[in-house]
């Protein structure tokens, strides 16, 4: 039995094999707190114990005289940044407000808020200098607990974030059959494998090289460069790779920008790696949201009114916005819909977007509450999603690129066995076992944005492609390979994919699903390019596979080469383009002990043409355990009579491990949809977990009759 | 020599005459007493002389054999086993993830046992042999589980992967793989935040079905 089980593993798609593999996997990759440099010293930050106020003293002196301590840096002795001057101030109220900044005053404005900075001649002699630096504070009183002050949230500024009104919401109340349900989600921190780091190196008096964390390093050079009032030519970043990010490292945070005045203040190279508990108040967190959902629905099925409405948290001087509510405005053909979305300032740090962000978070209320309107009209839930499959965008009107969301639902229902799902709930057992069956949807817009590649074909043979994009784990460098040798013709052995350099031609940050279509389209448009520049080369009449080594070695030349910035055509305008998911999960849920395990997992992606099968499957199958891990575990908790976490680290912070996760598929409808970029490719990061902690929610509701509206779903809840 | 420091080995030997740390404290005491004279104290701190003397004997020497390379160091009792790598060494292939013990990115072997580095001090593995992800693979040819690791693409992001590779040869070795549920169970130490654990299972399961040395 135990022979055959082990024999019996699943195939693994196929599609190259991850271009970094062989430096991941002896641990040759160097993720930024790995350069250490000659003479460099290390920071340890200080983080303020009280939630909210003014340091009144601060005494650094038993820090100072500590052994190897080379500085301690408070808002005392800390240099004015020429940037900070003419930047807007974060501690005027929020009109959009501005970014936290690091020991520019004595003001406290969350738990952990640092105070100082103490850097060392090593990490252990930082370590503990920092824990003698005291303080003592005036204290105010604050509010970290969003759920208390949702009637003080306010619509932010700008049109993308207006109350939306199509037809006349209200019409969900005249329906026969209707649903009208609050969920909440609680903060979600990203915590990626790797801790938030960076080293700072001033090469000159006006230039300095980082090796970040960060997930755009043309837009880490810009900040810094803004902030040192430097030519953003004389700051160079450097991420070759990246541990995972989700998100987290989208901005460029207080504590980069300090590091890097540090490194300048003692004329050494400076190395700062954040806590694990630091992950948890100073690089942003999905926001603690309170959702209203109202549908109604005539009896066969058609959805009459819709109103989505969220109230999120941000901070005391910071404005922070997502897509929580847009989803409503187009996944459903419905005439009447209304979407409210609104934000609530507490005093934490600012959240920012985390995988799949508002979406992720919208989704779960949406696809929730069709599932209940699905029980209420007594419809199978993939069957009322179809009655209001929307054809063309209900919200502009266009048509769409391409949708192939019906084909996704029938894949999923088909690989899951969903003929097998009880349409009563509470009525399938084994073992006893709850079992139960739930799908939920997911949606992300999917465009094109602009990106410059430099294309060489080298003396060897070997094809360089490079731009400065980064490559938070999901196999960038693989795909771009892959597309270069499709456009290029050449196999992927020949071609070697350069990024994490600012100093490379520019790319955009990596987030929101683009960097497939973005920097791959401009791939795709370099590589014609070269192609092109041989074929005027060699004349008419030659081969267009030529031996290229040997055709510049002819022409007597070093190399060829061309830089291309190419960005969507304007077809796109004319057009919606969306990625699409469809989530589908078995449970079991214990009744007595309330447990829920995760059984089966389908999750389909209908997202263009598949140009990187094994990375591609790989991002589908950690989106959708990121769902899970949100849907049954993930929640950082505040203390609110202390403003402070009580469970910021990865033992009280739950996310999944092996043991709760099954093999899972992951499905692809593998459509190219051409209008978006010359691949036909679109993005699936979002997606893939987009939907899913719905997909869950509905799943232990058709295993127990019980609805959970509040994630995460854990035992305690489900108990009966 | 290398069991004169192994007392806080869990099965230490206690401490033999002529421990340098006992003279460590010896010495460190009898600075006690002068700084304790007033007018010498202050000035001995503003001067850092106290810590300047005790700096030196604040640090042990460690006698480590690792991925087949003898190491001599003086570290600070301190010191953990996993920033003795990463910030000393520049072995940077074993990852901080937590540096508390939850996530399992230092997991590296000790003796051919995994263990977490971070919760492991470096005066801990004096005379001990450290094998890292650097010393797996035999100079060009990958270990078995890291081609497995490759083949079934059992990473993202690769943070989580060196901690995961030696945990998974140390799950095979240590008979743990015989069935997928098992291998899931023990290697639940090593938390993957990409969420690659279904591909570093069959990676496992592969390399345990292929019956190769590991
Ligand atoms: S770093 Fe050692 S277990 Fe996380
Ligand atoms: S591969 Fe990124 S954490 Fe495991």
């Amino acid at each position: 039995m135990k022979q055959q089980e082990l024999l019996n593993i699943p195939p693994f798609t196929e599609g190259i094999n991850r271009v970094d593999g062989k430096l991941k996997v002896t641990g040759a990759a160097k993720y930024a707190a790995e350069f250490n440099l000659p003479n460099m010293a290390w920071a340890v930050l200080v983080p303020s114990t009280i939630t909210k106020g003014t340091i009144s003293t601060i005494d650094t002196k038993a820090a100072e005289r500590a052994p190897g301590v080379l500085k301690v840096i408070t808002y005392l002795n800390a240099p004015k940044l020429p940037g900070y001057d003419s930047g807007k101030d974060p501690s005027k109220p929020p009109t959009g407000g501005g970014p936290l900044r690091l020991f520019v005053d004595n003001t406290v404005k969350f738990n952990g808020h640092p105070i100082a900075m103490v850097v060392a001649d090593s990490f252990e002699r930082a370590t503990y200098a920092a824990s003698l630096v005291k303080a003592t504070y005036n204290k105010e009183s604050f509010q970290t607990d969003a759920s208390k002050v949702l009637d003080k949230a306010d619509t932010p500024k700008g049109p993308r974030f207006a109350d939306y009104k199509r037809g006349n919401p209200e019409e969900w109340q005249n329906a026969p059959v209707k649903v009208e349900e609050e969920y909440i989600i609680p903060i979600e921190v990203h915590n990626p494998m790797e801790l938030s780091a960076i080293v700072a190196h001033w090469t000159a008096d006006d230039k300095v090289t980082v090796y970040d964390k960060t997930q755009g390093v043309k837009s880490t050079q810009n900040a810094i460069a803004q902030a040192f009032k430097l030519p953003p030519d004389n700051v160079q970043v450097i991420t070759k790779f990246v541990g995972g990010a989700f998100g987290n490292a989208l901005r460029t945070w207080p504590h980069e920008t300090a590091t890097v005045m540090a490194a300048q203040m003692i004329k050494r190279p400076v190395k700062l790696v954040l806590t694990r508990e630091m992950q948890f108040n100073s690089v942003g967190f999905r926001p603690y949201t309170w959702q209203k959902i109202r549908i109604g629905a005539t009896a066969d099925g058609k959805f009459t009114g819709l109103i989505h409405e969220a109230r999120a948290q941000t901070s005391s001087f910071e404005e922070f916005t997502e897509g929580t509510v847009n989803m409503a405005r187009f996944m459903y053909a419905c005439p009447n819909v209304g979407t409210i979305y609104k934000i609530t300032p507490v005093d934490t740090n600012t959240p920012t977007w985390m995988r799949g962000p508002g979406e992720a978070t919208g989704a779960f209320a949406l696809e929730s509450a069709i599932d209940e309107l699905a029980y209420k009209l007594n419809l199978d839930p993939i069957e009322l999603r179809i009655r209001n499959h929307a054809d063309t965008d209900p919200e502009n009107g266009k048509p769409f690129s391409t949708k192939y969301l019906k084909e996704a639902y029938e894949m999923g229902a088909d690989k899951i066995g969903w003929k097998n799902r009880p349409s009563k709930p509470g009525t399938l057992t084994e073992d006893g076992w709850l079992i139960g069956y739930g799908m939920g949807s997911g949606v992300f817009g999917a465009g094109r944005g602009r990106a410059t590649v430099k294309a060489t074909m080298q003396s060897d043979g070997i094809l360089l492609l490079q731009t400065a994009v980064t490559d938070i784990g999901v196999g960038t460098g693989t795909a771009m390979t892959q597309i270069a040798a499709d456009a290029f013709g050449i196999p992927s052995s020949k071609i070697k994919f350069e990024l994490g350099d600012s100093s490379l031609p520019p790319s955009p940050t990596q987030g929101g699903s683009m960097i497939t279509s973005t920097v791959g389209g401009a791939v795709h448009d370099a590589c014609l390019a070269l192609k092109e520049k041989f074929q005027q080369l060699i004349g008419n009449g030659g081969s267009d596979k030529p031996d290229y080594a040997k055709v510049l070695k002819d022409k007597g030349l070093q190399q060829l080469d061309v830089t291309i910035t190419s960005s969507g055509s304007s077809e796109m305008r004319d057009f919606s383009s969306y990625s699409y998911s469809v989530h589908f999960v078995q449970v079991k849920v214990h009744p007595k002990t309330g447990v829920t395990r995760i059984n089966k997992v389908v999750s389909v992606a209908d997202s263009g043409h598949i140009v990187s099968p094994k990375t591609a499957r790989s991002q589908v199958v950690g989106g959708a355990i990121g769902g899970i891990g949100m849907a049954l575990m993930e929640e950082a908790v505040i203390d609110h009579r202390f403003g402070r976490y009580v469970n910021a680290d990865l033992a009280g912070y739950h996310v999944p491990v092996h043991a709760d996760i099954p093999q899972i598929d992951a499905l692809f409808v593998n459509k190219p949809d051409y209008k978006v970029n010359p691949m036909g490719a679109k993005g699936m990061g979002e997606i893939a977990l987009i939907g899913m902690s719905a997909a869950v929610a509905n799943a232990i509701y058709n295993a127990t009759g019980k609805r959970f509206r509040e994630l995460p779903i854990t035992p305690d809840k489900v108990m009966i | 020599m290398d069991e004169q420091y192994n007392e806080g080995l869990p099965d230490g030997q206690g401490q033999s005459a002529g421990n340098p740390r006992r003279d460590f404290l010896k010495k460190s005491t009898l600075l006690t007493a002068v700084a304790l004279t007033p007018g010498v104290a202050v000035k001995a701190a503003e001067n850092h002389v106290d810590e300047h003397v005790a700096a030196v004997f604040e640090k042990l020497p460690v006698d480590i054999e690792i991925n087949g390379v003898k190491h001599n160091v003086l570290v600070e009792p301190r010191v953990t086993l996993l920033d003795l790598l990463r910030e000393q060494l520049n072995l940077t292939g074993t990852k901080k993830g937590c540096d508390y013990g939850q996530c399992g990115a230092c997991t590296v072997h000790v003796d051919g046992h995994r263990v977490n580095s971070c919760l492991t001090l470096a005066v801990m593995v004096d005379g001990k042999k450290v094998t890292t992800i650097e010393g797996l693979a035999k100079g060009d040819e990958l270990h078995p589980m890291q081609e497995a690791f490759i083949k079934h693409d059992g990473f993202q992001c690769g943070y989580c992967t060196p901690g995961q590779i030696m945990s998974a040869v140390a799950c095979v070795r240590e008979g743990h793989a015989g069935s997928e549920m098992e291998i899931r169970e023990y290697m639940s130490g090593n938390i993957c935040r990409c969420g690659a654990y279904p591909n570093i299972v069959n990676a496992i399961m592969e390399v345990k079905a292929g019956g190769q040395q590991v």
